[in-house]
């Protein structure tokens, strides 16, 4: 009876962790009618037999859509872009170029080991290094600002380097989404 | 410890921990010469008189530097001279004595200090206050005691303040240095974060992400009036007071990476201090104002460099041993530096000498973080990590003297030691 309790315990702490380490991006909270606060917002395409517009709002909630990925992750102590993010930074510049009203701001962020303040300097140098490269595919200044939440929002809260490297990351998310 | 003082410790410490994210204190080292002092209830009236030689008692041997000597039985020498001899018997080198006098609501405390192996009083002073200013009085006395016998000043009533995380609520609390009175200035769903002491002792800048982006704003803890000094596009963070209170070195991303910038109070004139190509953050001046201190990775690592406030002149690296070393807080008599420095994979509070520059590491610990200063440069107050958990502690500038801070069940951070009393 005892050992029974045990093993549902350590059941229900896996799903828990595995549920608090998912990389669901946080944009995902959103609902699409707050996507238009303040910013004049395209107007939704139909959805057709093809799937969404590409470049229509409701793309950014529809998983099938090359912009429904918002995260960028980095290497420890790094925040160069690493190839197998290239083609979703691409999807989200030429977003921002066919929506030159909309606007995004990155937030990235940093693992737990080290001082907040300089952890907050390496989430801000990912935030960069993203807002930089969305700029080379054609965004404009006005349309892009990195910040950095540093180590202080963390998606995994467990002190090993799966969950580490969950929270060594970049978020894109549009207006009305943060 | 003997047995009544360990007693009324017990007694004290439980009242602590009863009050809700009261912050509680363990002494875990002590000094190698501990001044044995005496410290009898207070004459007069009973109930003040022992509350005000209680604090006085717990501040006095939490500072590591004193051992409390059995007081029963033994007149303090309130009315008239004590008996030295029997102290000395009792083993005490220093005695306090003093009297508690009740005037309708308001108490004349007053006290005595003697030297029991030379036979000399070494001075006292006199109060008049509230029941509820008993505290505050005893925290005043044992500065007095303390000044007296170690020839610096005493921090027992000097303010802390720090971040209280529970769950997903950050609160921003300041307290007396011994964890008692903790009040909430800010309380948030979004982190707080490098609350930082203006020089005059009314004011805290701090980072809150309350906006969803780190923002710097100054609060006055008189009114809790706030203003923000600092929401440039980016990331605005680090605030360090210049010593005349006129100015934060601060910490903005506005131009694209995180570099130094001076800006006034009142948030204009924002002015670029320095210029690298990497990282550039955690900003601190001098006492003198002379100097700022701060991390920069521009060397290929994070480390410790200083710059010249007028920004004239060049960038003096301070850090060489290691790949990690961050957090620059120089003492406030301008000797010392403490810092954060990874040797061996642990992040460890250590100490430089300015003149000579050698360093000693003062902790065994894993996580330390956010070293902070108190203002007679004796003790350093740094958050570090116990059981999984953020606690706040403290050591002596030599290391010997150690204390634990902690809140039940919350995680605690970024302490800051507020500037001696008025």
């Amino acid at each position: 009876m005892r050992r029974t309790a045990i093993a549902l315990t350590t059941a229900v702490s896996v799903v828990l962790m595995l549920s608090a380490c998912s990389s669901q991006p946080p944009a995902q909270e959103q609902s699409p009618a707050a996507v238009s606060d303040g910013t004049p917002a395209p107007t939704p395409a139909p959805v057709t037999a093809q799937g969404v517009d590409p470049y229509s709002l409701a793309a950014l909630k529809d998983p099938n859509s090359a912009v429904y990925k918002r995260s960028v992750f980095f290497d420890y102590d790094q925040y160069v872009i690493k190839d197998e993010f290239r083609s979703l930074i691409e999807a989200h510049g030429m977003f921002l170029v066919k929506n030159p009203n909309i606007k995004m701001r990155i937030q990235g962020n940093a693992d737990e080991r080290g001082s907040r303040e300089y952890n907050l300097a390496l989430g801000q140098k990912r935030a960069e290094a993203m807002k930089n490269a969305l700029m080379l595919q054609g965004a404009t200044e006005a349309q892009v600002e990195a910040v950095s939440l540093g180590e202080e929002k963390p998606r995994c809260t467990e002190s090993n380097e799966s969950c580490w490297s969950q929270n060594r990351r970049g978020d894109m998310l549009y207006t009305g989404e943060f | 410890m003997n047995f009544r003082s360990f007693l009324i410790a017990a007694a004290w410490l439980a009242a602590a921990s009863a009050a809700n994210a009261q912050l509680s204190i363990e002494i875990t080292g002590a000094g190698a010469n501990r001044i044995p002092i005496a410290i009898p209830d207070f004459g007069g009236d009973q109930t003040i008189g022992h509350s005000v030689a209680s604090v006085v008692r717990a501040d006095l041997e939490r500072s590591g530097l004193f051992r409390l000597v059995d007081a029963a039985g033994l007149p303090s020498g309130d009315a008239g001279l004590p008996p030295y001899a029997d102290w000395k018997a009792r083993g005490a080198d220093a005695l306090a004595g003093g009297r508690v006098a009740a005037a309708g609501a308001r108490y004349d405390t007053r006290f005595r200090v003697y030297d029991v192996q030379k036979q000399a009083e070494l001075g006292g002073q006199a109060y008049g206050h509230q029941a509820s200013q008993t505290r505050l009085i005893g925290h005043r006395i044992a500065d007095y005691i303390y000044e007296k016998l170690t020839g610096e000043r005493g921090v027992f009533s000097t303010r802390i303040a720090y971040v209280v995380k529970t769950g997903t609520r950050y609160e921003l609390q300041i307290a007396d240095a011994d964890g008692d009175n903790a009040q909430t200035a800010l309380a948030s769903r979004e982190p707080i974060i490098s609350p930082s002491w203006s020089p005059d002792g009314d004011k805290l800048a701090y980072v809150s992400f309350e906006a969803k982006k780190p923002v710097i704003y100054v609060h006055d803890l008189t009114s809790g009036r706030r203003h923000v000094v600092a929401n440039f596009k980016g990331s605005n963070s680090a605030p360090a007071w210049s010593p005349d209170g006129r100015r934060l070195a601060v910490v903005l991303t506005k131009d694209g990476r995180s570099q130094l910038y001076l800006i006034g109070v009142d948030g204009r004139g924002a002015a670029r201090l320095a210029s690298s190509p990497g990282i550039d953050t955690e900003p601190r001046f001098s006492p003198d104002g002379r100097w700022i201190y701060f991390t920069s990775d521009r060397g290929g690592s994070p480390q410790i460099y200083r710059i010249a406030s007028d920004g004239v002149g060049g960038t003096e690296r301070l850090t060489f041993e290691g790949q990690y070393n961050v957090t620059p807080r120089p003492s406030p008599d301008g000797k010392s530096l403490a810092y954060i420095s990874r040797p061996n994979g642990s992040f460890l509070l250590t100490v430089m000498d300015l003149a000579t520059r050698q360093t000693q590491i003062l902790t065994d610990s894993v996580k330390d973080e956010s070293p902070s200063y108190a203002p007679n440069s004796r003790m350093i107050l740094y958050a570090t990590e116990i059981g999984g958990r953020g606690v706040l502690a403290a050591v002596s500038a030599d290391g010997r003297v150690k204390q634990k801070l902690s809140v039940q069940a919350a995680d605690v951070r970024e302490p800051a030691w507020g500037s001696f009393a008025k």
